[in-house]
């Protein structure tokens, strides 16, 4: 029936015929898809011109009229030809130039004059938020409290290894690395238990009076402990040991503990198995300036010293 | 040869459409064997900075293959502002050379990891990758807690590394390969590219490095660790001019 039909009709066939009546119609292509295809082609030879594209031998067409010109960070000016990493560095250097202003004055002033300028702060700020998300987010989480047992909070008044814009400046771009040794077989297990009743009574806890005077011994004879803590257990900034007088706790979780038991056990954990924390070293992953940006900020979150 | 004698023989088509579609793959890959600036050069002080894996690194590769990180993770910074503002300068060509297969993906559930070397701690990957949730909230990255428990097989790595040697990874098995290595790496790499000791260096770089903060296991995780404690951190950006790269496109 359909063949019938679409015989009358002016279309040529292939001249292929099967099984003796079955044809192939050579309909011509609709324009549009023609002329769609020509334009592709052309397309690709004007594209061929203006962009890298073709091989040859050990080099390839660079392309013409269409030559990048960046200035790099220490002021080179570079021309090349068109390329997505040359594109990238013009594109660095129109943000520097748009924040060139902000960022000159940042890195011009002082922590104090950042934190007295209500518009170099404000703009400390805005990017430290993006660049502490990034970076830093993953340990001390989003907000900056950080993780008991892991990684110490920013939003608190302690600072393991001092808490000044300096200090700070200088954990952020070198790193750090807290080792807290472990007294296993250093110590007997009541000698442990003891230890822990004293560095409980530190912060305030009712403790067996007995038991935290055994402790105290322990601390500094036997254990050691005042080596790192010193002799008042008020920690020192320049190993980064734990002030144990205060009721902040960054590695064992008295806080979460439900008992005096499981507060005891917290500590006795720490003071068994050790712990040993790494900050990682910031330089080279940021740059001075960013850094600088992320100290004031951190500064500021946990009412800096 | 006629039209019709082609269509009708399904063989002689076949090769013959292999044939012409090769034909555009062919022009687009071949003369990238040739083009001198297709891999970067990376050189400090004389000595080529992009190295193969040590032997524990690549146990940790062929994990994170396993695992299937690669559906979720990419391992390619693109050159644009947002990306190096979060990841980094972009990714050379030079850096995945060692690799087989490269794990660039095309596809970002996490984050990519092309740079994740030496910014997080030893403990935050373990922690992260045995319960992800307990460090980032808001991670839906599914739990890894056999890393820790399974311990590390390693007495096929002479295996692994002579595969990789076949198709051109510069592990060293004769002197001159050493030497060869010595002159292109400096010897402190070097050693570790040697095949004859690769078990003894496994075993000292996971019992210096502490990779899981276990020194008396060897785990799966500590080779994992050490291999994403590696990535991206073999080249030191502050060695070269910051147009430098843009020469090789």
């Amino acid at each position: 029936m359909m063949s019938s039909e679409k015989s009358k009709s002016t279309v040529q066939t292939t001249g292929h015929s099967w099984d003796g009546d079955l044809q192939e119609f050579n309909n011509p292509l609709p324009n549009w898809w023609l002329w769609t295809f020509y334009a592709t082609v052309v397309f690709a030879i004007v594209y061929w011109i203006l962009y890298p594209a073709w091989p040859i031998g050990k080099d390839y067409t660079k392309g013409v009229m269409n030559e990048i010109t960046y200035t790099t960070a220490d002021g080179k000016t570079v021309t090349t030809h068109w390329n997505t990493r040359a594109l990238l560095l013009k594109d660095m250097q129109q943000a520097r130039e748009a924040q060139q202003q902000y960022l000159k004055d940042i890195n011009a002033s002082s922590y104090e004059q950042i934190r007295n300028d209500e518009e170099k702060s404000a703009f400390a700020y805005s990017m430290a938020k993006v660049l502490f998300a990034d970076n830093c987010a993953a340990c001390h989480q989003a907000g900056g409290n950080g993780k008991i047992g892991f990684y110490p909070n920013l939003l608190d008044d302690a600072w393991l290894w001092g808490g000044s814009f300096e200090k700070i400046q200088e954990t952020i771009t070198n790193g750090r690395h807290g080792a807290m040794p472990s007294f296993k077989g250093r110590l007997s297990e009541e000698q442990i238990s003891d230890v822990a009743e004293y560095v409980l009574s530190l912060s305030g806890n009712e403790m067996d009076t007995a038991a935290v005077k055994r402790g105290r011994k322990v601390f500094t004879t036997d254990g050691g402990c005042t080596a790192c803590h010193g002799a008042d257990a008020k920690g020192q900034i320049f190993m980064g040991s734990a002030n144990l007088t205060d009721k902040i706790w960054t590695i064992a979780d008295v806080p979460g503990a439900e008992s005096a038991a499981d507060k005891k056990s917290a500590v006795m954990q720490v003071v068994t198995n050790g712990k040993q924390r790494t900050m990682p070293a910031w330089k080279g992953r940021l740059s001075d300036t960013e850094i600088k940006i992320l100290t004031f900020y951190v500064h500021q979150l946990g009412s800096g010293k | 040869m006629k039209h019709e004698s082609i269509e009708t023989n399904a063989g002689l088509l076949i090769v013959l459409t292999l044939i012409v579609i090769s034909i555009g793959g062919l022009v687009e890959i071949v003369p990238l064997y040739f083009i001198d600036s297709t891999i970067e050069e990376v050189k400090v002080e004389g000595k080529d900075t992009i190295r193969p894996y040590t032997p524990l690194e690549l146990r940790g590769r062929d994990i994170y293959q396993r695992e299937g990180c690669y559906l979720c993770h990419s391992q390619m910074i693109r050159p644009f502002r947002d990306e190096k503002l979060r990841y980094g300068h972009y990714s050379l060509a030079a850096e995945s050379k060692f690799d087989h297969p490269f794990q660039w993906g095309s596809k970002r559930t996490g984050p990519d990891l092309a740079r994740v070397g030496k910014k997080y701690s030893n403990e935050w990957h373990v922690q992260h990758l045995t319960a992800p949730r307990s460090v980032v909230k808001e991670s839906i990255m599914p739990n890894y807690p056999w890393l820790s428990r399974n311990s590390l097989q390693y007495k096929d790595i002479q295996d692994r590394m002579r595969a990789l040697k076949m198709v051109g990874v510069p592990y060293s098995e004769t002197k001159a390969e050493y030497e060869a290595n010595v002159k292109r790496f400096g010897e402190d790499v070097a050693k570790n590219l040697d095949i004859i000791n690769a078990e003894k260096n496994l075993l000292a770089q996971a019992e210096s490095g502490n990779y899981d903060g276990k020194p008396e296991k060897l785990s799966e995780m500590d080779a994992v660790v050490a291999y994403l404690q590696v990535l991206g951190t073999m080249v030191d950006f502050s060695k070269f001019d910051e147009g430098h790269f843009a020469k090789f496109r």
